[in-house]
């Protein structure tokens, strides 16, 4: 048995009703080609103006807010790198206090939390497990590019294997990362919170609606978001979406929802090759061979875990 | 009317801190402060205290959704100690930095290693330096009054900064004493409702927290130093009406023992109260002492501090931290620097004692006054009581 | 906003937040480029894509209906053409037309 879960005012986003009100404005200083700030936006743009954003240091906070310019059409606010489950803690506990008392009238705003895959996966997971496991109503969004991008590219818990990064360089010693990457999204959903979720920008109508629902859902939902990075992952800025493409339809990134302990996983029909995914990045490129075929086990061995975990919590759907 | 009441003075703080009315806590246990928030989370469970009372992971997460319900427009409590306050380093900059008032309780206590839970300062030493207003409380009383007081003085919008009101661990938070504890009405008619210059509003968006650039960073800096500087007559304003109003007056600097003594005590905190005792024997036994002490040591009060030491010829300085390879203890640092250059300099004599609760009675006073006066403690700094070889 | 309240502590916000949201919007983007998205508005399906996908949240639609990038923002990436399903954006030299 598993939880009922509710989603009170979710309204289904689709091609016809797309929120188009951008919170998040031009002019911002994200590279080019920035899958982040892409999906950061998308994210914004489906939970909408009424909302309180709270940011940990990292790429999204340093190319949004340098002073006196600011990207944020909504209040936002940076403190620290490790700390944004708490920050928002903070700010999600005053809000509820205030309204309470009175002090505050209306609809308590929505909190989001963003953080790239360090501040969430490795400086920053203490402070999201505790936000989690406390149970706020707020939703943290990991914006995964898969290394420490905004210091220069080095390697996190969440950066692939064999992914050449500047600490995990490739060399005649070295076949770059030599860890797997963190399964954050399965340390979030252990925390039995409501809702989690990963999405792409390239299903960018099926990541909108992950929002919607993370935010109607009352309690923490956690969003693990991939975001290509081109400066990082020396692939071409305008392959960003195809990358991201890729990454889902090779199962390296597969989208599914775990709704109250359900896991829901939208079954890739014929999955393509990881090295078609693989050879899109320059991060890659000094793999052999056989280092792609020990991605690809990997790969499929990970993808038959989730099939097994819908398989046992839900049913597993078949590509729409 | 208030009532008189014994109780420990944790319990005292706690009280104080209901009595602010307090929309956040967020604290997270170490020894000595837990008595504090225990009974916080008490008195919300209780529904004696409307607020939300996080139970963080970590004092780092304490201090961080203590900025974020700062930020929010909430007015926020949390207390910790030593290796908590340690941890907290990082954000305490930051919360001054935003300008988010605050209060937290600082139930000083030794930093590890090795690892010890008793008191001395060396917690708070290590950050003078964090913007916020800092001040020391000697006796249960005081502790109670000053939170209130705090509140007061971190939400008026000349200063709009955290403030800290450090309280010697064990030594007073555990200690039950008599205290009078004010009614709400009364707090109410003290404290009014918190009013944020700023808060996250959707209604009202702003970036709190951008990157400063150096074209900035100076500037955003010297604004928060201008305003902790500022906030010294908002302080010396607070506790007059708190006296007014109480009964109970606090001056930033308190004096003691003879009027223009030739030799002075300074010391901070619980200390200062057994250092009285010693004073009050020096005269008797006809010495030419007098004692000065800090309530508010950040941010300096300069002024009250030389017109409390006018036409001494000593000033001993009992500090109660090591700052290992620096020329003294801190607070000996700043009262060196505070002298230097002036014609009327006293010789400063500092004095490290009470480190990791060990016990400095009126017994040491008298014989760091006789060794003082014999001239055996001059130059640097002497670590009081160590014991070199058994 | 003026030199001097950039550089003035006493004109700064509390606690240097910044009052202006979206502000960043003063900022031309546009000079980053070497190559600009050209839209073939015969080959356009109106599908929106390319707004979808832009990075700069800069492409929007004209009163025709068709999607145009800002050039101000517009950093010159590409993935409006890339993705573009009927191929109706080209990027070329920003010179050329």
């Amino acid at each position: 048995m598993h939880k009922e879960i509710q989603f009170p005012g979710f309204k289904k986003i689709t091609a016809k009703n797309m929120p188009w009100d951008k919170v998040v404005a031009s002019g911002h200083r994200a590279c080019q080609g920035c899958g982040e700030i892409l999906a950061m936006g998308m994210v914004m743009k489906a939970v909408g103006r009424d909302a309180i954003v709270a940011n940990a240091t990292g790429c999204m906070e340093i190319v949004t807010s340098p002073y006196p310019q600011s990207a944020w059409e909504c209040p936002w606010i940076h403190v620290a790198f490790e700390n944004t489950g708490a920050v928002a803690s903070g700010i999600e506990a005053g809000l509820k206090a205030l309204h309470r008392k009175g002090r505050v009238q209306g609809e308590m705003p929505s909190v989001i939390a963003f953080g790239g895959d360090g501040a969430t996966a490795d400086i920053g997971l203490q402070s999201l497990s505790g936000a989690l496991e406390r149970g706020h109503n707020f939703v943290y969004v990991c914006l995964d590019n898969e290394a420490y991008m905004n210091t220069g590219i080095q390697r996190s818990s969440s950066t692939p294997w064999g992914a050449s990064t500047t600490t995990s360089p490739a060399g005649s010693k070295s076949k770059g990362q030599r860890t797997f990457k963190k399964n954050m999204p399965a340390i979030a959903a252990a925390h039995d919170i409501p809702y989690v979720a990963t999405a792409s920008p390239a299903f960018h109508l099926d990541l909108m609606n992950k929002v919607r629902k993370a935010v109607s859902v009352e309690g923490p939902a956690y969003l693990h978001i991939y975001s290509p990075c081109p400066t990082g992952w020396r692939c071409k800025p305008e392959q960003s979406i195809e990358v991201a493409k890729l990454a889902v339809t090779s199962k390296v990134f597969p989208l599914y929802e775990v709704i109250g302990g359900e896991w829901h996983l939208k079954k890739t029909a014929k999955p393509k090759p990881v090295e078609e995914y693989l050879k899109t990045q320059r991060r890659f490129r000094h793999l052999t061979p056989d280092d792609i075929a020990i991605i690809q086990e990997h790969v499929d061995w990970e993808y038959a875990r989730l099939e097994r975990l819908a398989a046992m919590t839900d049913s597993v759907e078949d590509e729409e | 009317m208030g009532k008189r009441i014994g109780t420990e003075v944790s319990l005292g703080v706690a009280e104080a801190a209901r009595l602010a009315n307090v929309d956040v806590v967020s604290a997270y246990p170490i020894t000595p402060q837990t008595h504090i928030v225990e009974e916080l989370s008490e008195y919300v469970a209780n529904g004696h205290l409307d607020a939300e009372f996080i139970p963080v992971e970590s004092e780092h997460s304490a201090m961080s959704a203590a900025v974020g319900a700062g930020a929010a427009g909430a007015r926020v409590y949390t207390a910790t100690a030593a290796q908590g306050l340690a941890l907290m380093h990082e954000i305490l900059f930051i919360a001054s930095s935003m300008r988010l008032p605050m209060v937290m309780t600082v139930a000083n206590r030794a930093l590890s290693g090795p690892i010890s839970i008793w008191n001395d300062h060396s917690d708070i030493m290590a950050e003078k330096d964090i913007g916020w207003v800092q001040l020391f409380v000697e006796n249960g009383q005081e502790a109670l009054d000053l939170t209130l007081a705090a509140f007061a003085i971190g939400e008026d919008h000349r200063v709009l900064l955290p403030v800290a009101v450090n309280m010697d661990g064990f030594i007073l938070s555990h200690m039950i004493e008599p205290m009078v504890v004010p009614d709400q009405e009364e707090a109410d008619a003290f404290l009014p409702a918190y009013e944020p210059a700023m808060r996250l509003d959707p209604k009202n968006p702003v970036t709190m927290g951008p990157v400063g650039m150096p074209e900035v960073y100076t500037e955003a800096k010297v604004q928060c130093e201008q305003a902790l500087l500022g906030s010294k007559p908002v302080v010396k304003e607070v506790l007059d009406r708190f006296a007014d109003q109480f009964g109970r007056r606090y001056e930033l600097v308190e004096k003691n023992g003879k009027e223009n003594a030739k030799a002075l005590f300074l010391t901070m905190g619980a200390l200062g109260e057994t250092c009285m005792t010693a004073v009050d024997g020096l005269i008797k036994d006809g010495e030419d002492v007098g004692q000065v002490r800090l309530r508010l040591w950040r941010p300096f009060p300069e002024e009250e501090f030389l017109e409390a030491c006018r036409g001494a010829e000593r000033i001993i300085v009992i500090d109660r931290a090591l700052s290992p390879g620096c020329i003294n203890g801190p607070l000996a640092v700043d009262i060196k620097s505070l002298f230097y250059g002036r014609d009327d300099a006293p010789e400063i004599v500092n004095v490290i004692a009470g480190l990791g609760g060990r016990d400095v009675t009126t017994e040491d006073f008298r014989e760091i006054y006789a060794r003082a006066s014999g001239g055996e403690l001059d130059g640097g700094y002497t670590v009081w009581g160590v014991k070199s070889y058994a | 906003m003026s030199d001097k309240a950039l550089t003035a502590w006493r004109d700064l916000a509390l606690g240097a937040a910044i009052t202006r949201p979206g502000s960043a919007a003063d900022l031309k983007t546009g000079d980053w480029k070497t190559l600009r998205p050209k839209v073939d508005e015969e080959k356009c399906i109106k599908c929106a894509l390319c707004g979808v996908y832009c990075p700069e949240f800069c492409i929007s639609e004209n009163e025709e209906g068709y999607w145009h990038s800002d050039p101000f923002y517009c950093k010159g990436c590409g993935i409006c053409a890339n993705e573009c399903p009927k191929d109706a954006i080209t990027m070329v030299l920003e010179e050329d037309d």
